[in-house]
Order: structure tokens, then sequence, then C-alpha cells
């Protein structure tokens, strides 16, 4: 725990931005290195003012970019320290090549992601095609739908990241603006109760044990290389247990339940749609209004995106006749990757619903509760014929003529 | 390690490739300990064999060496051999032949010198050059 304790109330009103930069404050974090960028700036500012104001006693480094920034944070965990960085979008994107570096050389590094459109055209609003820019990279990736989310899952994603089991990077991801602007209650932990869950930082490996000379970031050709990704990859997929483990204490603690895949609804649902992010609280909504008028309509949504929850999926949507997978990203000459990922959860199940592919809400379209019921409105007609209306992959709230592909 | 890298599975590696450069914990001053008495790691890039990366192989004539301790200085994959700041030889098992131990040295003639690595030393050595009288070089 940091040496100064700051006096925070049971509820504060926090954005996405303040909920990350508070909780890395109570992580005790030895090293953020961080170059800001809108709409992630400030969770950086945040911290530079803790820091400034005596409250952190870890080390802030200012860098010259955000793929500089991803590198030290690399040199800082292989050194043994517990380290943190934010970005968002372009920045987010120079930081890739960096990212399969802590991936692969497995360091628990936690990265608040504040999801933004990739330019061009520039675009400093949200939508996640940052997000998905980064889902091969071995990281394990969280998506939030609130600030309360965003605090509670990156204090759960150091103790998910750094335990022994696991040792891989985590990205919590927010929708900017929505989340990241958005002024909520926020329920709180005091600092020690905060730093005691995450725990004491374990080194593996630690470059600064002396004792132990060691090389990180090393060369394996064809001899090596498939092994480690292969070791890699069970560290990612083992890694459910250990996040199955730490939500449950979590919610012993604070009573805030969190799921690998998050629903509502779904009891009775027989029209669903699959989303990431606010657009799941926006879905809330409509279902609760869709449930009066006697249409049988709920919303899932991936909470963990890597490890992909492939089999609860699956078993959550095996009673949905028609569903539709709602991908906020330019699918860039295919379907949407969450359309890809619920098609391939589905096909070895008995399960044979409608599936239909939406694109919706770049560079931070709004998705409203009035497009969503249609929508919802739509799949009860498709649950109905048990075909789809039209084409399997469609673009919704996009002004000129109407934009669909692939026939079923 | 008591099992070999070359027979480990995926499950068995350190994660990270993480490789440590000796085995067991070094709880003593390694600067006291030769090379050649270091208990290096299986892993540790000495235990690899990179002499067939060599074109040209230096040539180390000990009739007009100094013992300066340039070539030890300046070579940059620490492969020339010394002991008590005498001039030994050159480790042809992590040499490259990038030739900067024969540039850096002062000799006249000179006390290494690059010959294609096909080439006997013995041979090498009968067609070592003569002094040079041009000053400088």
């Amino acid at each position: 725990m940091n040496s100064k304790v700051m006096d925070i109330k049971k509820i504060e009103v926090w954005d996405g931005n303040m909920a990350a930069s508070q909780a890395f404050r109570q992580a005790d974090v030895d090293v953020v290195a961080a170059y800001p960028i809108t709409p992630s700036t400030p969770v950086v500012e945040n911290y530079a003012t803790f820091e400034a104001n005596g409250y952190i006693d870890g080390e802030f480094v200012m860098v010259e970019s955000e793929h500089a920034a991803m590198s030290a944070c690399v040199g800082a965990a292989a050194a043994g320290g517990r380290v943190a960085t934010a970005t968002s979008s372009q920045g987010f994107a120079l930081m890739v090549e960096v990212l399969y570096q802590a991936a692969g050389m497995r360091l628990p590094i936690v990265l608040a992601q504040v999801n933004r459109a990739l330019a061009a055209p520039l675009n400093v609003n949200g939508d996640h095609s940052d997000m998905y820019l980064g889902r091969d990279s071995g990281w394990i990736n969280v998506s939030t739908f609130s600030p309360q989310e965003v605090y509670d899952l990156t204090l759960c994603a150091f103790k998910i990241g750094e335990h022994l089991d696991v040792r891989l990077p985590v990205n919590i991801n927010q929708d900017g603006f929505m989340s990241s602007h958005t002024a909520q209650n926020v329920r709180t932990l005091d600092d020690k109760t905060a730093c005691d869950f995450i725990g004491p930082y374990q080194a593996v490996n630690a470059m600064l044990d002396f004792s132990k000379p060691v090389t990180h970031g090393v060369q394996t050709e064809e001899d090596w290389h498939f092994e480690h990704k292969a070791k890699q990859h069970d560290a990612m997929m083992r890694s459910r247990k250990v996040i199955d483990e730490v939500f449950a204490e979590f919610k012993a603690l604070t009573g805030r339940e969190y799921k690998a895949v998050e629903s509502y609804g779904m009891e009775d649902a027989e029209v669903a749609i699959v989303a990431f992010g606010t657009t799941y609280e926006t879905a809330k909504i409509v279902v609760d209004n869709l449930k009066k008028e006697g249409i049988k309509a709920g919303i899932i949504s991936p909470r963990i995106f890597r490890p992909f929850p492939l089999e609860d999926i699956a078993a959550q949507l095996q009673h949905v006749k028609a569903i539709a997978c709602m991908d906020r990203s330019a699918p860039g000459g295919s379907v949407g990757a969450l359309y890809n990922e619920i098609a391939g959860a589905l096909f070895n199940s008995p399960a044979r619903p409608v599936l239909s592919n939406i694109i919706y809400g770049l560079g931070g379209r709004d998705m409203t509760v009035s497009t969503l019921t249609e929508i919802y409105k739509d799949l009860v007609k498709e649950a109905a014929s048990g075909k789809l209306n039209g084409t399997i992959q469609r673009f919704v709230g996009v002004r000129g003529p109407e934009l669909t592909y692939y026939n079923a | 390690m008591s099992k070999s890298i070359k027979d480990m599975g995926w499950d068995e590696l350190v994660q990270g490739a993480a490789l440590f450069s000796f085995e067991g914990e070094v709880d003593y001053e390694m600067s006291q300990v030769q090379p050649e008495d270091r208990n290096y790691a299986e892993t540790n890039s000495r235990n690899a064999y990179v002499g067939d990366w060599r074109v040209e192989k230096p040539v180390f004539n000990k009739d007009f060496c100094i013992d300066c301790q340039f070539c030890w200085i300046y070579c940059p994959d620490t492969s020339i051999i010394a002991r008590d700041k005498k001039m030994i030889g050159v480790d042809m098992d992590h040499c490259k032949g990038c030739g900067i131990c024969v540039e850096v040295c002062p000799t006249n003639p000179k006390s290494l010198l690059m010959f294609n690595e096909n080439t006997d030393n013995e041979e090498a050595l009968e067609q070592w050059p003569e002094k040079s009288e041009e000053k400088g070089e």
C-alpha cells in the first residue's frame, strides 16, 4: 500500500477514467509509463496528480510515444515490478508490436484501454476497432459497461494477471466518452482493503534478482518458438479458472458479481443480441420494455473477450431462435468478429438459431433505445419465420442507401 | 536444470522464454571465477557454437604481440582469451571474424591478421609479412 492514504468516500462520483486512475493508485503500482491520448488522457493526468500530491510511492515515467510507453512497461515488468499504463485508438495501434512482446514474455502488465475509433478518418469517439485490433495479441481482454465496472475489474485485473498460474497482461476496455467521461456513482473500497485484495506483487524471473541472472526477450526460431506459444496459449486458456476465482473473491468482498459472460433477460429469451460495452446497459432498458409487451428478449455480452468463453456462450444461446451479433468495428471485408465467434460457438451444438451480423456505432454513432427496439422487432420476425429477413450482414444507423451483404 | 532443454516439451520450458545464465544461485563473486570454470547454464549463449558464421578468421602470431590488450578490450564478442594480462589466443567457437582485433593491433608487423577460414594456421604464420618501413601503417 502507498504510504500516504487517500481519504475517499464510500460512494464517489467518478467517470471511467477516474475509476481506472484510482484503481491504479490503490494497486500500489511500481511503474506507470504512459503517453496520454484522448479519451484516456485523464487516466494519466489523474495519476500524475496523485503522484504530484504524494499519493504514489511508485515511479511515473513520461515517455515519447505509446510504443515507448509499452516498451518501458515491458522493461519495468521484466525487472520485477507491478506495471500499468493507459491508452486509446492510435496510441494502442502504436503499442501493438510491444503488446505481443509483453504477452509472449509473460509479463502481467495492466492496460486501461479507453476504446476509440481508429483513423482514417480521424475520430476521437468510441467504437471497438482498437479492442478488436488487440484481440490476438495474447492479452486477457475484459469488456466493461460502466465506471463502477472499470474500477472493480481494474482491481481484479492485477490479481488475475499476476496469479502464478497466469502471468499474462490484462487489457481492461471501456467505451470512449460513454464510460470514460460519464460521471456516475462508484462504490469504492478504502485503500487498504483494495490493496489487500490484490495482494503483494510476486516477481517471477526478475532481472533485478542478481542471484539468478536472466535474459528476457530471447530468440527461439523453429526449435522452441512453437512450444513457447503453446505454453502461452495454455496459460491463457487456464486463466479462465483464475478469473472465475478472482470474481468469486471479489463478490465475497463487495457483493458485486462478475461473470465471464454477462446476460440479462436470457432465462426465457427467444430473441437476443450479443454486444460489447455500454450497449449492454442500453439493451437492458430495451429488454425490460419489450418483456412488458410480451416479447421474450435478452442480451448477452462476453465480459471476457479473451480467453473467449465459447462453451458458456453456446450454453446460454441454446434456446434462442434469432440472434443479432452486433459488432462496433468496421469489419474490413468480412462479417464482424463477434458474428464469427458466436457462429463458431454454436456450430458444434444442437442450436440452429437465425444468426445475423449488425455493424453499428462506428466512430461514436449513438446506439439508442429506439434503434435497439427496431433490431429486436426484426429478430422477432426472423424467429417466427425461421429465416433471415434479408442478408446476413447489415449496417444500422448509417445515412444513405441500405447496406447489406452475404445471402444466407 | 537436470534435464536438457532439447528434451523438454512446452510444459517444461521456462515461461516467457526467460533464459538463466548460470546453473543454481550466484551467491559468489562471478568476476573471481574464470570463464572456463563458471557454471554456465545449458541455455547460456557460451554453449552455442557460432564459429561457422566466419568467412575470414584472425590468426594470432605471438612473436610480435606486446600484450597491450587492445584486441581484448575491443573484441565485441569477448572472444580474445587472455590470462594475467597476457594474450593467449582467440576463442574460435565464438569469434565471428569481424576483424576489429586486427584493426586495433598496434604492432609492426601486426600480431593478428585475417586469413581465409580454410587457410591452415601454420601456413598463415609462414606467410606473415615483414616489418613495414612506412610510418603509421
